[in-house]
C-alpha cells in the first residue's frame, strides 16, 4: 500500500477519476460510455506527443521541445498532400509524416549541438521554419484523408478507439525501452547528471540526440493521425499541443529537474487534461473561465503531487 | 594534555541513541568536549561519524538521550561550526557570498564588501599564501580550493566567534602542504581555548593534532585515550581492521626481483603532454592539488572514449573522487550506480540482463564490502566512503584495459584503503593499466611511475626507486624557488 501511494502516476490517474465521476454526477451515467470514449480517442494525441516531450525532459534541466506543434502540422500537411486522397496511399502518408519528424528532429538536434543554443530557444526558432513550410505548401486548401484511413483514425477495435491503442502500444513501447532497455539506463543517468554519465561510459550525445528525434517523430505520428482523424490538416491543428504536451508530462510525475520518466502517469494526465475541459464545457462556463479553471486546476494537482513526494 | 572534568565541557552528550528506521547509527554515546582541546574521531566508513557530527551540531535530534550545551547550537547563529567531507558550497556563489549565507546577521549595503574582508581574513589565518580569488564563482575554482573556503568559512567569527569546529576529511582533497597549515592553525585555534574534532582515515594527522583520539564501531564508541596512549598499530586495531602494511609497488618489486612491471610491454597510453603508460602499469599523477592532474586525467578520457559509441569492450573506466560532480546518479539505487558501464557489455538486443546486473551486484558487494543490506536502497543511503567503494566497483566491474582514477580514495578508510590497492596492484598484474591521480604521497609511492605536475605542465617523471616524497616535493615546488 505504501509503495502504491508513493507511485508518483497515482495523482495523475486519481485526479482522471475524480473529474470523470464529477462530469458523470453532472450528465448522468448514461454519457459515461461515451464520455470516455472521447477520452481515450482525444487523449491519445497528448498522450503521444507526451511521451515524447517526457523523453526530452528526462534529459535533464533545460531540455525541451517547442516545436511539437509545428512538426505535428508540417507532417500532417505533408502526408495529406503527398495521398492527396487517393485510396491505398496511408503508408506513403505514414512515411512521409515520419520523415518530417525524422528531418525536424535532426535539423533540432543540429542547431542545439552544433550551434550550442539553448533547446528552449533553438525549438522555438525552427518551429517558426517548420510552420512557414507548412504555410507554404498547404496555401489554404483542404485536402481530404484516404477513406480507409479516416475511417480507421476515427474507428475502434474492440470497443476501443484505434488512436488510443496506437497510443497505448507506444506507451508500452517506451515504458519497456525505459524500465527494461538499455538506452532508457542510459537516458535516465544522462538525465541525473550528464557529465557523471559520460564519465561511466554512456554515450551521452547518442541519447540526447535519440531523445529529440524520438520526441519529433512522436510528433510527426500524432500529426499524421490528427489530420486523419479530424478530416484534413489545418495550420493551427497542433497549437493546443504545446501546453498539453509539457502539461501531462508533469502532471503524470515525470521529474522536471530530469532523470525520472514516467509513462504510465503520462496517459493519466492527457485522460485528465481531456476530462477537465469536458467538464468545465458540461457545467457552462464559457471560453475564458474554462481556460482559467484549466489553469487553476493544473497548477493546484502538480503542487499536491509535489508536496506527496517530498513527504515519502 | 587536557583533562575534561574541571573546566565546563561546551557540549556534553549523554547516552545518546540515533535511529534512522531500522537501522542504528548511533547507539549509546557518552561525550564530552571541553574548550581547549582536539578530539580526533576515527572509525570506518558507515561506523556512525557523521551522524554523531550532525548531532553534536545540532541538524540531528537524538532518538534518545540528553545532549547539553552552553554555546550557540544549531541553526545559523551557531558556535558550532561543521566542515564536511562532502562539499556543500553553492556552485553558482563567490566564496564571499558563500559566506554570506552561514551569515545571516550580514546585512544592507556594501555587505559583499564586508563578507569579501571576512573571507579574506579567514583564508589567510587558516592558510597563509592561498591565492584564492574570492570573487571567483566557486564553480570555477578547484576542488583543493572549495574545500580551502569551506574551512575557512567554518572558522570565519560570521557575526560571533567559532567555538567548536568539526572537521569531517578536511584534507582528503588538500596536498600536504596545505594539510600542514590547516593542521597548524588547529592547534592555533585550541592554544587560544576553541575546540575542534578532527575526523580523519589519515592517521598521520590525527596524531599530529589531536589530544584525545575516539574510536567508533558501529555507532559505539570502542576506544576513547589521550591520542599519546594509542600508537598507529593500536590505533587501527581499535577500529576493528587488521593492519596489513601493503608492500610499496618499490618494495614489491624488490621482492620479485623483477624489472618494473610491464617495462617491456607496449604502451597503450601516449600523450601530447607527455603523458604515457605502458599495459600492466600503476601510473600516478603527483604534485600539488589543482595543477592540473585532474583536467589532465578528464580529457585523456575524453579523447579516448566517444559520446556516440559505447562498445561491449569500452577502452577506459573512470574512477571519481569529486563524486557529486564526477560519479553519483543520486536518484538512483546503489546497484543501478554499480552495474552501468558493465551493462553495454551484458545486454542482449538492447535489454538490460537483470540477473547479471544482480548477480554481479552481490559479487562485488562482497568483494569490496559495501556496507548495506540491500543492494536496492538508494545510493545517497551509503556514506561517503561507501559510495566510493561503488564507483570502484563501477569502474573494476567492466572490462576496459585503462582504469583512469581521479583521486578516488577521498573519505576511505584505512582498512579499505589495503584492500583497494592490493585489488588495484593484482588487476594492474593481470594486465590492467591505472593511471592513477592522488592527493597523497602514500598512494603515489604504489605506483611504477609518476608524473609530478606544476601549473599545468608535467615537471618530471619519477619511477622505481626514485619514487620518494622527497622528489615529487621537490619536482613540484621547483618552479616557486626559481
Amino acid at each position: 500500500m505504501q509503495s502504491l501511494i508513493s507511485r508518483p502516476w497515482l495523482w495523475a490517474w486519481l485526479a482522471a477519476i475524480a473529474v470523470f465521476a464529477l462530469s458523470i454526477a453532472l450528465s448522468g451515467a448514461a454519457q459515461a460510455g461515451g464520455l470516455l470514449y472521447a477520452a481515450l480517442s482525444f487523449g491519445a494525441f497528448a498522450a503521444i506527443v507526451g511521451i515524447g516531450q517526457m523523453l526530452v525532459i528526462t534529459l535533464g534541466p533545460g531540455n525541451i521541445d517547442l516545436s511539437i506543434p509545428a512538426v505535428m502540422t508540417l507532417a500532417g500537411t505533408l502526408a495529406l498532400k503527398a495521398m492527396d486522397g487517393a485510396p491505398g496511399t496511408a503508408l506513403l502518408g505514414l512515411g512521409v509524416a515520419l520523415l518530417v519528424g525524422l528531418g525536424a528532429g535532426a535539423a533540432n538536434f543540429a542547431l542545439i549541438r552544433l550551434l550550442r543554443l539553448p533547446p528552449i530557444i533553438a525549438t522555438l526558432a525552427a518551429s517558426l521554419l517548420y510552420q512557414s513550410l507548412a504555410i507554404w505548401s498547404n496555401r489554404g486548401l483542404r485536402i481530404k484523408p484516404p477513406a480507409a484511413l479516416a475511417d480507421f483514425a476515427t474507428g475502434r477495435t474492440l470497443g476501443v478507439p484505434n488512436v488510443a491503442l496506437i497510443g497505448v502500444l507506444l506507451a508500452l513501447v517506451v515504458w519497456w525501452l525505459l524500465e527494461r532497455g538499455l538506452w532508457g539506463r542510459w537516458l535516465l543517468a544522462t538525465g541525473q547528471n550528464p557529465r557523471a554519465a559520460r564519465l561511466a561510459g554512456v554515450p551521452v550525445e547518442r541519447v540526447r540526440a535519440s531523445a529529440y528525434l524520438s520526441v519529433a517523430l512522436l510528433a510527426g505520428l500524432a500529426g499524421y493521425l490528427l489530420a486523419s482523424f479530424s478530416g484534413g490538416a489545418a495550420l493551427n491543428m497542433g497549437q493546443q499541443y504545446l501546453l498539453l504536451s509539457i502539461a501531462v508530462v508533469v502532471i503524470g510525475g515525470t521529474s522536471i529537474a530530469g532523470g525520472f520518466s514516467n509513462v504510465p502517469g503520462v496517459w493519466g494526465a492527457a485522460l485528465f487534461m481531456f476530462l477537465v475541459v469536458s467538464m468545465l464545457n458540461a457545467y457552462g462556463f464559457d471560453a475564458g473561465a474554462r481556460m482559467m479553471l484549466t489553469g487553476v486546476i493544473i497548477i493546484a494537482i502538480v503542487v499536491a503531487a509535489n508536496a506527496r513526494r517530498r513527504r515519502t | 594534555m587536557n583533562t575534561p572534568q574541571p573546566v565546563e565541557a561546551v557540549v556534553a552528550l549523554r547516552g545518546v541513541h540515533k535511529q534512522f528506521g531500522a537501522v542504528r547509527a548511533i547507539d549509546g554515546i557518552d561525550l564530552a568536549l571541553a574548550p581547549g582541546e582536539c578530539v580526533g574521531l576515527v572509525g570506518h566508513n558507515g561506523a556512525g561519524k557523521s551522524t554523531l557530527v550532525n548531532l553534536i551540531n545540532g541538524t540531528l535530534k537524538p532518538s534518545q538521550g540528553e545532549i547539553d550545551s552552553h554555546v550557540t547550537r544549531g541553526g545559523r547563529g551557531s558556535a558550532i561550526r561543521s566542515v564536511f567531507q562532502e562539499l556543500s558550497l553553492c556552485p553558482n556563489l563567490s566564496a564571499a557570498e558563500n559566506l554570506r549565507i552561514a551569515h545571516p546577521t550580514l546585512k544592507g549595503l556594501g555587505w559583499r564588501r564586508r563578507a569579501g574582508a571576512e573571507i579574506r581574513t579567514s583564508l589567510d589565518q587558516v592558510f597563509p599564501g592561498h591565492g584564492i580569488d574570492t570573487d571567483a564563482r566557486v564553480d570555477t575554482l578547484s576542488i583543493a580550493q572549495r574545500q580551502m573556503i569551506e574551512i575557512a568559512i567554518g572558522f570565519a567569527p560570521r557575526g560571533g566567534q567559532a567555538r567548536l569546529v568539526i572537521l569531517d576529511e578536511p584534507t582528503s582533497s588538500l596536498d600536504a602542504g596545505i594539510a600542514e597549515q590547516l593542521l597548524a592553525h588547529v592547534e592555533r585555534f585550541c592554544a587560544e581555548g576553541g575546540t575542534v574534532v578532527f575526523i580523519s582515515h589519515m592517521l598521520g594527522e590525527i596524531f599530529r593534532v589531536a589530544s584525545r583520539i575516539v574510536v567508533m564501531q558501529d555507532g559505539r564508541v570502542v576506544a576513547e585515550r589521550e591520542s599519546a596512549g594509542f600508537d598507529r598499530d593500536s590505533l587501527v586495531d581499535a577500529m576493528g581492521h587488521v593492519a596489513q602494511h601493503a608492500p610499496s609497488g618499490e618494495q614489491r618489486r624488490h621482492a620479485e626481483g623483477s624489472a618494473p612491471a610491464g617495462a617491456a610491454s607496449e604502451t597503450v597510453i601516449e600523450d601530447a603532454a607527455g603523458l604515457s603508460a605502458r599495459r600492466g602499469e600503476i601510473v600516478g599523477l603527483a604534485g600539488l592539488a589543482g595543477h592540473g592532474q585532474a583536467e589532465a586525467l578528464a580529457k585523456l578520457y575524453f579523447a579516448g572514449t566517444s559520446g556516440w559509441r559505447a562498445p561491449r569492450k569500452p577502452r577506459m573506466a573512470f574512477v571519481a573522487g569529486d563524486r557529486g560532480r564526477d560519479g553519483v546518479l543520486p536518484l538512483w539505487s546503489i546497484l543501478r550506480n554499480l552495474s552501468l558501464s558493465v551493462l553495454p557489455a551484458g545486454a542482449r538486443r538492447g535489454a538490460v540482463d537483470r540477473r547479471a546486473e544482480a548477480t554481479l551486484g552481490r559479487e562485488w558487494q562482497q568483494r569490496i564490502g559495501i556496507r548495506s543490506d540491500d543492494l536496492g536502497n538508494p545510493i545517497t543511503s551509503l556514506s561517503g566512503g561507501n559510495q566510493q567503494k561503488v564507483l570502484f566497483a563501477r569502474a573494476l566491474a567492466s572490462s576496459a584495459p585503462i582504469v583512469v582514477m581521479d583521486d578516488p580514495m577521498r573519505g576511505v578508510d584505512v582498512g579499505t584503503k589495503q584492500e583497494v590497492y592490493a585489488l588495484i596492484r593484482a588487476e594492474a598484474d593481470a594486465g590492467r593499466t591505472f593511471l592513477w591521480y592522488s592527493t597523497e604521497t602514500e598512494e603515489v609511492c604504489q605506483c611504477d611511475r609518476v608524473f609530478v605536475f606544476r601549473d599545468g605542465k608535467i615537471s618530471a617523471e619519477l619511477s622505481g626507486a626514485e619514487i620518494s616524497e622527497e622528489r615529487i616535493l621537490a619536482a613540484s615546488f621547483e618552479m616557486q624557488e626559481n
